[in-house]
């Protein structure tokens, strides 16, 4: 295939995917969008008032990046674990197997449908977040690339995990016991400062808390975390999972028998 | 000429040990219609998964119009076109776009493939379902909807793994001239299938595997020729009570006026039978042929192979 026509081969790809999503829009969307708004009344509204200020912002304007960091995570992640397991499911991974578009541009069609659901939702729980609280961007470079390169990031995880599973238990399993568990304790709600020392370091081990403080830190301007460390952390676990998934694709691992 | 297909030596052990292919040898000549036959679990979509690359093979090669699968794998995939066993389309998604979708993992630009996928469309009559989700399809309209699928990038070689399964008579009747125009437009087929009057009105060539080995591989006409027995069944105007055989021919009398005959085609001819019913004075209604002719000589080679 030429260059031309692995363009296409990969927009076809994207097209499909946020077709998908955009089809089943009150299950894709919708859903995230009323979670987080939920938080805001809930956290921002009324519980915040009674917590105080956080590094001199309100509660609200503290878990307003994290909520939107949380969104991204959630929605890039189960953009792609759904959709390659639902044409692993339906059989019609087989389309693209049989042609001679390369795994690396199926890789990318995948991954790049996650990030535009993942900033799809991004921006819109942005948007409603603006009802309850005004947002500042300290850092608008910084905010847009950490949530993006976020994005990719499980879009990526997404697909390995799309690729291993063989039931639709499979699918939930990380997203409940692996993925909502470290975004929780990935600094949404909290400054890790607020922990005592030890649990301090174990959060560092966290790697969704660089992220959520790479995201605050182009919001709002404060973090607990350098932001080169950030960028440098998920770089490099995007490099690792990318690796991976190309192994697994060329592999053939849950594709191909 | 180089051949469309060349298989060497391919064996394939499934993950759970289980040895699917025991050393595969064929070569399918460009432009030919090739019938693979098989029962049930004989290896037919195992190759066939092989040469389309989803399933991976244990050992031996494959060329595709001369390309090596394995190092050659993007020209070879490029003139392949697969109509798998199982649909396996996504059903959410609508006719129209399964198709330009499917032209785009090839590289053809929308715009071509709407074009491409109108024309076939309208050819295979689903031109009507375009927009409709492709779970909204009849069994019959799915299996039509896969071989639209399968021409959109226009391969030299269209791969059809039972692609009449489920389809009635009429339709069959009408896929099997898409499919003849298609050979005569010059695109090398291959189909397997368990209807083997299907194979034997289409194909000139045909291999039958047999618990993954090719037992035969050869025209339709030599093996028809191999047949040396022909039974018919006449329906006799009056009914009689016994008739004795005529030498080799032997006569058996399923009803009063039901009689079967089967004869050597070397020792006889149906005028020298006639004749002779004609001469005890037995009036025939009408007459059929017993079986497929095919069927009776599949088994014979399956049944040979096991012995
Ligand atoms: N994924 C798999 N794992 C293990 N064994 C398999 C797998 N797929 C097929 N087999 C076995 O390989 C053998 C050949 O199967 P295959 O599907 O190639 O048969 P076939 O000739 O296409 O049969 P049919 O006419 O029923 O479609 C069968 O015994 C089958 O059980
Ligand atoms: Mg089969």
């Amino acid at each position: 295939m030429n260059a031309q026509q692995k363009w296409t081969a990969y927009y076809t790809i994207l097209i499909r995917e946020v077709l998908r999503f955009s089809r089943i829009w009150i299950q894709t969307i919708l859903p995230p969008v009323i979670t987080t708004a939920l938080y805001f009344i809930i956290f921002g509204n009324l519980i915040g008032p009674a917590i105080g200020e956080m590094h001199g912002f309100t509660y609200m304007e503290f878990i307003v990046p994290g909520l939107i960091m949380m969104a991204v995570i959630t929605n890039s992640y189960a953009n792609v674990v759904s959709s390659f397991y639902g044409s692993k499911f339906q059989g019609n991974i087989a389309e693209m197997l049989v042609s001679p578009v390369p795994n690396w541009i199926i890789l990318a069609g995948f991954v790049s449908g996650g990030i535009a659901r993942g900033m799809a939702v991004g921006a819109a729980v942005t948007m409603v977040s603006l009802i309850f609280s005004k947002l500042y961007i300290e850092h608008l470079f910084v905010m847009f690339t950490i949530g993006l390169l976020t994005s990719t990031l499980f879009s990526l995880a997404g697909l390995i995990n799309g690729v291993y599973a063989k039931s639709f238990d499979d699918i939930s399993i990380v997203p409940t016991f692996v993925l909502t568990p470290l975004t929780y304790l990935g600094g949404v709600f909290y400054s890790i400062t607020m922990l005592p020392e030890i649990w301090q370091k174990i959060s560092l081990l966290n790697p969704v808390l660089y992220m959520v403080n790479g995201f605050r830190y182009g919001v709002l301007g404060i973090a607990d975390i350098p932001i080169w460390i950030s960028y440098l952390i998920i770089l490099g676990f995007i490099a690792l999972l990318a690796s991976f998934s190309m192994y697994l694709l060329n592999r053939g691992i849950g594709i191909r028998t | 000429m180089t051949a469309a297909l060349a298989i060497t030596d391919l064996r394939k052990t499934y993950d759970n040990g289980f040895t699917a292919l025991k050393g595969i040898n064929l070569s399918v000549q460009q432009g030919d219609f090739y019938a693979l036959l098989g029962a049930n679990g004989a290896g037919k979509s195992t190759t066939i998964g092989i040469i389309s690359s989803l399933v991976n093979k244990t050992s031996g090669s494959v060329r595709i119009f001369g390309y090596d699968l394995d190092t050659q794998r993007e020209l070879a995939k490029s003139q392949i076109g697969l109509v798998p066993q199982e649909f396996n389309f996504n059903v959410f998604e609508p006719v129209g776009e399964i198709l330009i979708n499917q032209g785009g993992y090839y590289g053809i630009e929308r715009a071509i493939a709407a074009e491409r996928a109108e024309k076939l469309l309208k050819q295979l009559g689903l031109w009507e379902k375009r927009k409709e989700q492709a779970r909204t399809l009849s069994g019959g309209m799915k299996r039509r909807l896969m071989i639209a699928r399968a021409l959109v990038h226009e391969p030299r070689l269209l791969i059809l793994d039972e692609p009449t399964a489920g389809v009635d008579i009429e339709i069959r009747r009408s896929m099997w001239e898409f499919l003849t125009d298609l050979n005569e437009s010059g695109i090398t087929i291959i189909l397997t299938t368990h209807y083997l009057e299907e194979a034997e009105s289409l194909c000139r060539n045909i291999g039958i595997i047999d618990q993954g080995q090719l037992i035969e591989n050869t025209s339709m006409k030599t093996l028809l020729s191999r047949l040396d027995t022909e039974t018919y069944v006449f329906d006799l105007v009056e009914p009689i009570e016994q008739i004795e055989d005529k030498g080799a021919c032997h006569f058996e009398l399923r009803d009063p006026t039901t009689l079967e005959v089967s004869y050597h085609k070397e020792d006889f001819s149906l005028n020298q039978i006639f004749a002779f019913l004609n001469q005890k004075g037995l009036q025939v209604l009408s007459m059929r042929n017993k079986t497929n002719r095919l069927e009776q000589l599949f088994i014979d080679l399956v049944e040979g192979n096991k012995a």
